[in-house]
């Protein structure tokens, strides 16, 4: 093989010197626009990618410790899960439900018997509103908010603590959306979970999150609790933002739409 | 009557396959006023994108307009605007699409492709047509020492303006935005719906705008149209069908959707139970009716058909 030309290597600091923490039980949300780095730090929050500097603690365990065995890496990875964004491209199409939610079970060796793995399998199934006989389909059987829900039972198998959910809502139309969002929150109170939630809509993380990270460019611009934060934002970014997103008039028969005359 | 630039009629559109036909959009009427922008949302499946299409003439074979009308200021045109020789694509009525580089062809500089965009469309000699497209360029904001530039050498937000650009430059009556700003951020976003909203409105041009974002809707339209599964639910007003929605799925479609004004962490979302019907599992009678608060006996056999702008039993004088 010939080298024919070269450019110096380049880097680009996709996220810099960004610092912080979440609560148990609570939700984190990181809010940035295309280019921002809030992926990269949901792939790096999760080990699916290696940090260039600092660290990442779980529960005080650094993530990315080296020194530390297989066995130990694993119970740690177990804690954590990710649900992404494309509800097309996160389920392999040419696997059953039933085997979509086995893997994680068998990878961490969670089941211990055939019958135990199926009956793990209802129980999450319906644990995220789906029925026991969506086992047997395929992914392209079901709507994007259904897949998003069985990508939601499958990071759900390992009963983690803490699941990174990545634009999980952007791609679903809003009735949808709304139905996802609800069972987020649901399994949040029901099972003790605490999530970072990335997104670019600032009216989901208004509902969803007790706490904000605003992120420009990969640095992190502000960060505080949510209500602050949207009611006064400090930073001239976050105000950009928040006047940029789209409101609706509402009647107050939309808010009360359950007692509709 | 000449403030009419656009009148549908019972439009339906067919897609024949092996085992029988599916039929995306069912019998839809309404009209465009000249200059006005008048938003089509609904969720994914609803038909507002083939609404477009079938305007348009750029529905994909095997499907087709099986019935209706379509009439561009007093022309009819639906049997005949598929056909390039009819001036009517890209001339009368053009079209954004969601994915720039749907419009743009990558091996060609936008200078270029707005030039040939003018020649085709309009008679004018090369000189002329490039004064016009760094007009346009100018127009939608982007500097015209960008003439000789590739689409590759813009950012989303500016490649949608060279795209509305595009559609602006042959002069149409009418433009089909099929969610022109979905893949941009939302700052980007707000820009390119006011640059749009601006030009069209210097020029008298009408938009159809298309999108299942209620936020663009509120923020962009005159008048809005709501689909589900194929036909209208409830058209009028922006302003007062966001404050007053009558059909049972506006509403829900509404009280569904977050604000960054209020709410909180404790603030359950209003969800509206079920999906929307496939299209090989229609329900009889109103397509909403399993899904809906209020349903009654009517609604499960008979067809709502569309009274003072919603097509509900709960309103109109059936």
């Amino acid at each position: 093989m010939r080298m024919i030309a070269r450019r110096p290597k380049r880097f680009l600091d996709a996220v810099s010197d960004v610092s912080f923490s979440i609560e148990k039980g609570r939700t984190y949300a990181l809010v940035g626009e295309s280019g921002s780095g809030k992926s990269t730090i949901a792939l790096m929050t999760v080990g699916l990618l290696r940090p260039s500097a600092g660290r990442i603690l779980i529960d005080g365990h650094d993530l990315h410790d080296r020194s530390r065995t297989q066995a130990a890496h694993r119970k740690i990875r177990q804690r954590l899960q990710m649900v992404f964004q494309s509800p097309y491209a996160s389920l392999n199409p040419r696997w059953r439900v039933g085997s979509i939610l086995a893997e994680p079970l068998r990878v961490f060796g969670l089941v211990q018997s055939p019958q135990a793995e199926i009956y793990r399998i209802h129980e999450l199934l319906e644990q995220v509103g789906l029925s026991a006989s969506d086992a047997s389909r395929f992914p392209h059987e079901f709507s994007g908010g259904q897949r998003q829900r069985i990508s939601i039972a499958r990071a759900l198998a390992s009963r983690p603590e803490f699941i990174v959910c990545d634009e999980p809502t952007s791609a679903l139309d809003v009735s949808v959306q709304a139905q996802v969002l609800n069972l987020l929150k649901e399994l949040q109170e029901d099972l003790g979970l605490t999530y970072l939630f990335i997104t670019h809509d600032l009216a989901v993380v208004r509902v969803m999150a007790h706490r904000i990270g605003v992120l420009k460019g990969g640095h992190l611009v502000e960060e505080e609790e949510t209500a602050r934060l949207i009611d006064s934002p400090q930073s001239d970014y976050t105000q950009m933002l928040i006047r940029s997103a789209p409101r609706i008039q509402r009647s107050t028969a939309g808010d009360s739409a359950a007692t509709l005359a | 009557m000449s403030d009419l630039i656009l009148s549908v009629r019972n439009l339906r559109v067919v897609f024949p396959h092996r085992h029988g036909e599916l039929v995306p959009i069912d019998d839809i009427s309404f009209d465009i006023q000249r200059g006005e922008i008048i938003g089509f949302v609904g969720e994914s499946g609803a038909g507002k994108s083939m609404t477009g299409a079938a305007i348009i003439g750029l529905i994909d074979p095997p499907g087709y307009i099986d019935r209706g009308e379509i009439w561009l200021g007093g022309e009819r045109i639906d049997q005949q605007v598929s056909d390039p020789a009819s001036r009517i694509r890209g001339k009368r009525i053009s079209m954004v699409f969601q994915d720039p580089l749907t419009s743009l062809n990558p091996l060609r500089t936008i200078g270029d492709q707005l030039v040939e965009t003018i020649q085709t469309h309009l008679m004018i000699g090369g000189d002329q047509a490039r004064r016009k497209a760094i007009a346009g360029l100018e127009e939608v904001g982007i500097d015209p020492g960008r003439f000789g530039a590739y689409p590759h050498e813009f950012s989303g937000g500016m490649r949608q303006r060279v795209v509305i650009a595009l559609a602006l430059c042959a002069e149409p009556e009418l433009i089909i935005a099929d969610e022109p700003t979905t893949a941009l951020d939302v700052s980007v976003q707000a820009q390119v719906l006011e640059l749009l909203k601006r030009l069209c409105q210097e020029r008298g041009a009408s938009v159809m705008l298309i999108t299942h974002d209620m936020g663009v809707i509120a923020e962009t339209t005159d008048r809005v149209a709501v689909l589900y599964a194929g036909r209208l639910a409830e058209i009028g007003p922006t302003a007062t069908l966001l404050t007053q929605p009558k059909h049972p799925y506006t509403r829900g479609l509404i009280a569904s959707t977050p604000s960054v004004e209020t709410g909180d962490i404790n603030t359950k979302l209003f969800q509206i139970p079920g999906v929307m019907p496939r299209l090989d599992a229609l329900p009889a009678g109103c397509r909403f009716h399993p899904r809906c608060e209020h349903v009654v006996a009517r609604c499960k056999h008979e067809q709502p058909q569309l009274s003072a702008g919603t097509a509900c039993f709960l309103y109109g004088d059936e």
